[in-house]
């Protein structure tokens, strides 16, 4: 029998609870209302897999961005994940507790930093690098994938590691007593076990590096031709929208909204496949 | 010495969702006794407490048919106030919860959820409780330091402390002195027994013997059911039912 | 035949992993410390207290430091009661509902979009719909949808780890719902609570994509909430970007360098002192 003080109490906060149901709503709505009649226009296959994008001469193609995003992506899994996998091993089963104390922390910090300065400390270190040892202008999709491994590291550490730590310990405690070694134990019962833990990180890692934008303008080198090598300049979705969106207008704008929608996509699905794999566990 | 009861719980059925706690309970608990409620674990003693004071209110599933009559009233009636009521019918459970703060504070925390913010009020009720509580000596130096740093048995009056500032009628205990050693545990059996002079005590008791020891009547709870009560000397030494025998004999626990 | 057998394995697992997680953190020391070493001698009075000049050749980085401030504040003041009431709401209101979990999906998903789409949404909503124009009050808003999820998620956690007791001696000494959680739940979920607050103000520091669609890049001072601004992370992404002036960029990201080791320090040290308080 709840008084009638208790339920304008829940009332209220009800309200405020779907303060973060509406604000995803508005943000869905007005971003595809923007962007979905240009679409309409343009055609969803001329796009979506067009390969011309000169918007002042009205191609709308976005394919070379996506494949942009898509290899630029994929070279920060490759470098990222092992690194990120490296470092949650090492932090939950190898360093003592005072070296935890710090590295931890300095983790955080790595999250905190401003994407920009990532994206300056790639201009002034990693592109000349690049230009000297591997060829080609530096600005490039490798660079970008350098960048954002080193930026996502913090997301999935922290996510692998949370899932490690849960893991019961009659797991090890198990493994060893049956004369495994440490290491054993490590890569056929732990890892294994966090398995869907682990993948979710790496899911929300990727999800991160898609969405990423300032500190790959200024490393990617922004040519909006088809990129042939890991070594070339490119776009991404994101970049796209950032270098643009200061002049566009009209349909233009319209189709940076597109793209919007395109990202807005990915990541849902992304992030509802993570969100599902920890909830299957 | 007015015959009316002070509790009256008739024909209790208790449940969580569909399983059947308490069955078919009557009880009787007369004003300023010790009135002692025993059994193996899982009885529903815990369970009929919590519905004394409505906290089952907030237990999820939780489903009652029968009546409670405190004072001849009926707690679940419309115009009882939940509020007042687990002012009136205070509670101590097994563990000494301590909120983080203050000894001060902790017991001033019920008097000024009613309101009261007046200093000299606050101190005055802080005091009378620790005193009915034999705690004030013990700590009235004291008082603004970390209750968390009170041994066990301290911060069990403490707890004891804090129901008392709101001057109720009844007090229950849900095996107060489980987690005791058996000195605390003396030194609040001695006070219960000064206690029940202004209050009504219902306690569920960690073992038999603390029953024999202070309660001046009983209820055997078994898996539910009132099995049987009555004065303690009787129940202890003539039980009229057979597995009240058994188990005060320790056949079974 | 095994051509190593599972010790050596295991020693070179263990060498490989020490020497990654050492590069990562050194890595760490790399960054920052390249930008405070080429930034921190730029950091004077002068530099933080002037104007800039000749659009950021010279002079100071003031009206950065006051649009920055001006917009993270509007961004935790809207935020906060909306993030710590959500997190309030599916911890003490209800139980594991059809409701909570849509919620709850919803503060995820708001948390995995993109910055620069945050930055769309708030052009086309508080630039252009509700005519906000460029603005602090744009640019907060729109930051404020961002860290929202991260508020309540470190509520949240800070209000579970509450012991249930505490909330159940509030009840049985005749508290009502709003005194329990006001009295009992709240002071000992306070400091993680502030922690995910300080985390928020983090995030608004050194958000560009977001900001720059939304504050504008106008570089004068503030006046008011519909003023544009540019904030500091802005302001070095412009400089370093059109090579207008290296010194003043590593300056300002010096700056900036600083403000989020302050944040970061400070959220571990409440954090310590939260677990602490809990035994």
């Amino acid at each position: 029998m709840k008084t009638t003080r208790e339920k304008l109490l829940s009332l209220a906060f009800f309200l405020i609870a779907l303060s973060t149901l509406s604000a995803l709503a508005v943000i869905t709505l007005f971003i595809f209302i923007e962007g979905v009649p240009v679409i309409g226009k343009v055609g969803f296959f001329n796009f979506i897999f067009g390969m011309k994008w000169a918007p002042s001469l009205g191609y709308f193609g976005i394919f070379p961005m996506i494949v942009g995003t898509v290899l630029v992506t994929l070279g920060a899994a490759v470098i990222g994940v092992p690194v990120a996998l490296a470092c949650s091993i090492f932090l939950t089963e190898f360093a003592p507790k005072r070296v935890r104390t710090l590295v931890r922390p300095a983790i955080q910090l790595l999250a905190g930093i401003p994407s920009v300065v990532y994206g300056f400390w790639g201009l002034t270190f990693i592109v000349p690098l690049i230009r000297t040892y591997l060829g080609g202008p530096g600005l490039s999709i490798l660079a970008g994938s350098i960048i954002l491994a080193i930026m996502i590291l913090p997301t999935i550490i922290s996510i692998s590691e949370v899932s490690l730590l849960s893991l019961p310990s009659l797991y090890k405690q198990g493994s060893l007593a049956l004369g495994a070694t440490h290491w054993q134990t490590i890569h056929s019962v732990l890892i294994p076990a966090a398995k869907s833990g682990i993948m979710a990180a790496i899911i929300l890692g990727i999800g991160r590096a898609i969405g990423e934008t300032m500190a790959v303008i200024m490393v990617l080198g922004n040519a909006v031709a088809m990129p042939g090598s890991i070594l070339d300049p490119a776009r991404t979705l994101t970049t796209n929208i950032g270098i643009e969106m200061g002049y566009a207008s009209g349909d233009h704008q319209q189709a940076l909204f597109a793209t919007g929608i395109v990202l807005l996509v990915i990541i849902m699905i992304l992030n509802s496949a993570a969100q599902y794999i920890v909830r299957k566990r | 010495m007015s015959q009316q009861a002070k509790i009256e719980i008739k024909n209790l059925n208790f449940f969580y969702n569909d399983h059947q706690v308490i069955k078919d309970v009557n009880m009787e608990v007369r004003a300023n006794e010790i009135y002692a409620l025993f059994g193996p674990a899982n009885s529903g003693t815990t369970t009929l407490f919590r519905a004394l004071n409505r906290l089952s209110d907030l237990d999820v599933g939780a489903r009652m048919e029968g009546k409670i009559l405190i004072d001849g009233k009926d707690i679940r009636s419309n115009d009882v106030n939940v509020t007042e009521l687990r002012r009136r019918v205070g509670m101590i459970f097994e563990e000494p919860v301590t909120l983080p703060m203050s000894i001060f504070d902790n017991i001033a925390y019920g008097p000024r959820l009613s309101g009261i913010k007046d200093k000299d009020i606050l101190a005055q009720k802080v005091e009378n409780a620790l005193r009915l509580s034999v705690l004030w000596d013990e700590v009235k130096d004291r008082l603004h330091s970390p209750a968390l740093r009170l041994s066990g048995g301290q911060q069990q009056r403490l707890c004891i402390a804090r129901i008392l500032a709101l001057e109720p009628d009844v007090i229950l205990m849900d095996r107060p002195c489980a987690a005791l050693d058996p000195i605390s545990t003396y030194k609040i059996e001695e006070s219960l027994v000064q206690l029940k002079e202004r209050y009504t005590i219902l306690i569920i008791p960690h073992n038999v013997q603390q029953a024999g020891r202070i309660a001046d009547r009983v209820g055997f709870m078994l898996m539910g059911e009132m099995v049987e009560q009555g004065l303690t000397k009787d129940v202890f030494t003539n039980p009229k039912d057979q597995r009240t025998n058994d188990y005060i004999t320790g056949r079974f626990g | 035949m095994k051509l190593i057998n599972a010790k050596q394995s295991q020693m070179i697992a263990k060498t490989i992993i020490w020497i990654t997680s050492i590069i990562v953190v050194s890595l760490l020391f790399v960054i920052i410390g390249y930008i405070l070493f080429k930034g921190l001698p730029t950091l004077s009075w002068q530099f933080l207290t002037e104007s800039p000049k000749s659009m950021g050749r010279e002079g100071g980085i003031l009206p950065t430091i006051i649009s920055t401030l001006m917009v993270t504040a509007v961004a935790i003041l809207v935020a906060t009661p909306f993030g710590v009431g959500t997190a309030f709401y599916l911890t003490e209101f209800t139980r594991e509902t059809k409701v909570t979990r849509i919620i709850r999906f919803s503060a995820e998903s708001l948390a995995a979009i993109p910055s620069i789409v945050y930055g769309l949404f708030g052009f086309i909503f508080f630039v252009i719909y509700l005519k906000l124009g460029w603005s602090v009050l744009s640019g907060g808003l729109t930051m404020a949808v961002m860290i929202l999820p991260t508020i309540i998620r470190t509520s949240e956690e800070a209000i579970l780890s509450v012991p249930v007791k505490y909330r159940e001696v509030s009840y049985s000494l005749g508290g009502t719902k709003w005194q329990t959680i006001v009295g009992a739940v709240l002071p000992s979920a306070f400091p993680g609570i502030t922690t995910g607050i300080i985390l928020g103000i983090g995030r608004c520091v050194a958000e560009t994509a977001a900001v720059i669609l939304t504050a504008g890049s106008a570089l004068r001072m503030p006046d008011s909430l519909f003023s544009p601004a540019r904030t500091m992370a802005v302001h070095f992404y412009i400089l370093a970007r059109e090579g207008i002036s290296m010194e003043r960029a590593y300056g300002t990201a010096s700056l900036l360098i600083l403000i989020i080791l302050v944040i970061n320090v400070g959220a571990n040290m409440l954090v310590n002192k939260f677990v602490a308080k809990s035994r």
